[in-house]
């Protein structure tokens, strides 16, 4: 059966036209195996195109202001008529399956500006990327300038963001004690950039930088993280937040860091899928990281991240019927 | 004995037009009313004039249209101010509201200093309940705090302040809840105002003094006799250990009241005279915690806006109680009752406790999210309860046999309509009130407001001369918008009350598990998760049912993207087009759902979305539902569709055969 190309034209969604990318985002969260096969295409035929997006994860624990700082560096992005999209995820409901998803609510975007918002439950991820999240982040990095993905991130167990951001920033609040707890938990060896929000009480504030920056003394590395203290109710500092981002960008440009770090992410995503879908066992049988590494390297140059990891998945299905 | 005086009688009413309006004031007091509650509509509690793009739809809907003072003097036309005790519900806009009221009377030649009224000026149940929030929390204290600084020795007699427990009982507060977050209100307004500095000690004593409430009482009336009881002894113990007040009359509860509308059906609508016959009673019987104003609601207010016969019979209830019965009589009729008593300090304790949480919290301000997420638990509690048949409502989820009512019919010949040539006729009025003021006397004032408001000296005086000058709300609210920011509250649905639901037992727990099991299913047919969009259009704030929803689709299993209030037709339609939504849920309490609806509907269509369906829920007469159906709605809900199990299941039947 050949498979039915995508009713999707790939020139309205590079044009940034908002209806195309939402269907787009429809198909690749589809689970109809035609269609799975239809969005499996369309990313297949989008590798042909650059992807120019930076990818800017924005995690930390609810309630921290995630949003309303995302809302602010719309409007930035909005002056410069900067294409920017937003992923945002909530988590799931380990009852129902249902999942409240609140954030665009907190996003305030100025009439005309080309953004794009969608939000995604993490459904069996709890609080993390779901596979149709991670898909529609390759998909959005060919048309915008900046993707955005946020995500709740209180353990590390949570911090799926880091297989597909470029640049991670750490949101927390001065009076929440979640800098100890974020040592404790290694949850600060992940973010590029660290937002101290709601710093407009400058006491406390500043004893929140003391410590974020005592946790990170000991560093030596290229990249120094900043520290900031921002705050998306008064407007403070959200301009150096904004361009700390897009420093982090340009430092991983000129050292040549960014492609190396993308295949070394896409790598780690495809095994934690693995590891999701068949466990330890399953990923033994695949020759470990190595093996999903070697594996990766064999398929057809256009394929995509998403259809590698069909074809990496579908090999294991393979191996199981054959050996029982 | 001598008899005591009764209480001010009210009934709670606007509608169309300022002249409308004042025909219908002067009708109400010609029928034995005492005092007059002003209802304005939502442009003018949100601080937009009639002819905003915002207003479209909802001007006179809810209530009377002020957009200048114009618009002010008819209202109170023929209306003595000296001799009116006024009680103006309105809070985003309070300051401003009373500034016209203020410069109303100076034309009328009355003297400030002897206006006798309310303005209910109460930001936070704003945030937590009714919606027409406009700026954030410090700027919107820092303006009632001006406020009362500023009636405390111009206006005397003025209630600057209604701190309401009304609006949380309607939210689901339970009695403790009411009692515990409406004193932790008043707390924040008179640390603010303290803080300030702006009144001496003996003006500080006078103010505290001046703080009012507006309760709530619903049809469980013995506790809340013992509610209010409780309320009036920890007021008294509060103003005195924590601001000091020695003399026992400036610490005294006083409250006025509209008695419960939550409980109030759709099903058998007759049955909710009795309901506020009973719910009066406990506002009344007990001397001791007697309200000093009261205002009932009407028969048919589930079913849209009442007519000014509905209105006459709520004023007759409280005419019989307070003229025919004997309950003026007597002193205290509950002192010493042991069961009174414990129960009032069994709510007394448990409110204290609560308060004290919040004030650990940094103040109500900072606990405004969990605030929120405890009363939607309550709500949701509440609607699980009647779900499952463990709270009786007479003639909805039990008693429902009936012979046919001669009163009611299911057609809207039973309740008012508003004109709809009243907008229009508003508008024109508005554009000869622009074109024949002096636009220079405008500019003026409104830098002079601006500088206020930046600087941080009282808004009041420079709001009265706005006033004067001819500035209209939404310039004056506009203003303070380009200064103080705008605000977006929590909604408060994030609160862990999946497992309250979930826990539920017998036939309720059951039929949720096969509905989730429904909602599981459906993705085999949709292809994903099924997603829906819950939206609020227009400036309606009531968002009690959307949040219910929201957090009983969740609890089935579906993926909700709810945005809170005051969206825009264009913005719910661009959601729901970014989010690829299988259906969307509208809720519109205000009365605009015939303008409202379409415009979406028009909007999804110009989106190429005709394949996502639209249910509206909402207080909609029979035959305006029959319209919306006409025009391509799936569902319309109202307050007698109580059963949260069949709505779902519907939503699920609806997305299912829109995407089959």
């Amino acid at each position: 059966m050949s498979i039915q190309r995508p009713p999707i034209d790939i020139s309205t969604l590079l044009r940034f036209e908002r209806k195309s990318i939402a269907a787009a985002l429809n198909l690749l969260e589809d689970r109809r195996p035609a269609r799975q096969a239809q969005a499996l295409a369309l990313l297949d035929d989008l590798t042909a195109f650059p992807a120019p997006a930076h990818i800017v994860g924005m995690t930390g624990p609810p309630g921290v202001g995630k949003s309303s700082l995302i809302s602010r560096l719309i409007e930035i992005a909005a002056c410069e008529d900067r294409r920017l999209a937003v992923v945002a995820v909530d988590p799931s409901s380990k009852v129902s399956g249902g999942a409240l998803l609140g954030d665009r609510g907190r996003m305030q975007v100025p009439p005309h500006a080309p953004v794009y918002i969608r939000s995604f439950a993490a459904r069996d991820r709890l609080g993390g990327l779901s596979r149709e999240a991670f898909a529609a982040v390759f998909l959005l990095r060919h048309l915008c300038d900046v993707v955005i993905v946020e995500t709740v991130g209180v353990g590390q167990s949570e911090t799926d963001v880091v297989h597909i951001a470029d640049t991670v920033v750490l949101v927390v609040q001065p009076f929440s004690g979640d800098v100890l707890q974020f040592i404790k938990a290694g949850v600060m060896e992940i973010p590029d950039i660290l937002a101290v929000n709601k710093a407009d009480d400058e006491l406390l504030a500043r004893k929140a930088m003391a410590d974020v920056q005592a946790a990170l003394s000991l560093e030596r590395q290229a990249w120094a993280r900043p520290v900031l203290a921002v705050s998306a109710a008064t407007n403070l500092h959200l301009e150096d937040l904004d361009a700390a981002i897009r420093a982090h960008h340009h430092h991983l440009v000129s050292h040549d860091t960014l492609t190396p770090k993308r295949t070394e992410q896409t790598l780690a995503w495809a095994t934690s899928e693995v590891l999701h879908e068949v466990g330890r066992r399953g990923l033994q049988t695949l020759g470990g990281p190595d093996g999903v590494k070697h594996f990766w390297a064999q398929q057809p140059a256009q394929w995509s991240e998403r259809h590698r990891l069909d074809a990496l998945l579908g090999s294991l299905h393979w191996h199981h019927t054959h050996t029982e | 004995m001598k008899e005591e005086a009764p209480w001010v009688m009210r009934t709670y009413s606007g509608h169309s037009t300022a002249k409308a309006s004042n025909e219908l004031y002067r009708l109400n007091l010609s029928k034995g009313q005492t005092g007059l509650s002003v209802a304005f509509d939502l442009p003018t509690q949100t601080g937009y004039d009639s002819d905003e793009a915002v207003a479209r739809g909802e001007v006179g809907k809810v209530g009377v249209p002020v957009s200048h003072i114009g618009d002010m003097e008819t209202l109170f036309a023929g209306i003595p101010l000296d001799r009116m005790n006024t009680s103006m519900t309105i809070n985003g806009t309070a300051a401003w509201l009373l500034a016209l009221y203020i410069a109303a009377a100076e034309r009328q030649g009355v003297d400030p200093k002897v206006l006798q009224g309310t303005t209910q000026n109460d930001i936070v149940k704003e945030y937590l309940s009714r919606g027409t929030y406009i700026f954030p929390p410090g700027p919107s204290l820092r303006l009632t705090s001006d406020t009362i600084t500023y009636t405390v020795t111009q206006v005397p007699k003025w209630n600057p302040i209604n701190v309401c427990s009304y609006h949380l009982q309607e939210a689901g507060a339970t009695p403790v809840q009411e009692v515990a977050y409406t004193l932790c209100t008043a707390i924040a307004v008179l640390d603010t105002v303290k803080t300030t500095g702006n009144l001496s000690a003996a003006q500080f004593t006078d103010a505290v003094g001046r703080i009012s409430f507006f309760v709530n009482a619903g049809l469980r009336f013995i506790e809340e006799i013992c509610k209010l009881r409780a309320f009036g002894q920890l007021w008294d113990e509060l103003t005195r250990d924590r601001y000091g007040i020695s003399d026992p009359k400036l610490r005294r509860f006083r409250y006025g009241v509209q008695v419960n509308s939550l409980g109030l059906t759709e099903a058998q609508p007759e049955n909710n005279v009795p309901r506020i016959v009973l719910e009066a009673l406990g506002v009344t019987l007990s001397k001791n915690a007697r309200c000093r104003a009261m205002q009932l609601p009407t028969w048919n207010e589930a079913l849209g806006l009442p007519r000014p016969w509905d209105q006459q019979w709520s004023l007759r209830i409280q005419q019989i109680l307070a003229y025919e019965t004997d309950i003026l009589e007597y002193e205290d009729i509950f002192e010493g009752s042991k069961v009174i008593e414990a129960k009032t300090i069994e709510i007394k304790r448990m409110a204290w406790t609560e308060v004290e949480r919040v004030l650990d919290f940094g103040g109500v301000i900072s606990a405004l999210n969990y605030v929120k997420e405890q009363l939607v638990a309550s709500l949701t509690e509440r609607q699980r309860r009647i779900n499952g048949g463990e709270q009786v409502v007479v003639g909805v989820n039990s008693f429902r046999e009936t012979a046919t009512s001669p009163l009611y019919n299911g057609e809207s010949s039973s309740i008012l309509k508003v004109d709809e040539e009243a907008e229009r006729d508003q508008l024109t009025r508005l554009h000869a009130f622009r074109a024949a003021r002096s636009q220079a006397a405008v500019t003026d004032a409104l830098s002079t407001l601006r500088e206020a408001a930046v600087n941080g000296t009282n808004i009041m005086p420079v709001s009265i001369r706005c006033a004067h000058a001819g500035v209209t709300t939404g310039e004056w609210a506009q203003a303070l918008r380009a200064v103080f920011g705008e605000f977006r509250a929590p909604t408060g649905i994030g609160g862990a009350v999946v497992a309250r639901v979930a826990n539920g037992n017998g036939d309720g727990a059951e039929r949720l598990e096969q509905l989730r099991s429904r909602v599981r299913k459906s993705a085999d047919t949709l292809g994903r998760p099924l997603k829906v969009l819950i939206g609020k259009p227009g400036l309606d704030g009531h968002s009690n049912g959307a949040e219910q929803i929201a957090v009983w689709c969740r609890d089935a299993g579906m993926e909700v993207v709810y945005e809170g209030i005051r969206l825009t037709p264009e913005q719910i339609v661009a959601s729901a087009r970014d989010e690829g939504v299988h259906l969307i849920g509208l809720s519109i309490l205000s009365g605009s759902h015939l303008r409202l609806v379409p415009e979406v509907m028009a909007g999804l269509k110009a989106e190429g979305l005709t394949d996502v369906p639209i249910v509206v829920g909402g207080i909609i007469p029979e035959d305006d539902a029959r319209e919306l159906r006409a025009a391509g709605v799936a569902r319309v809900y109202t307050p007698k569709d109580f059963e949260m199990m069949k709505i779902l299941s519907d939503m699920v039947d609806v997305a299912e055969a829109a995407h089959a």
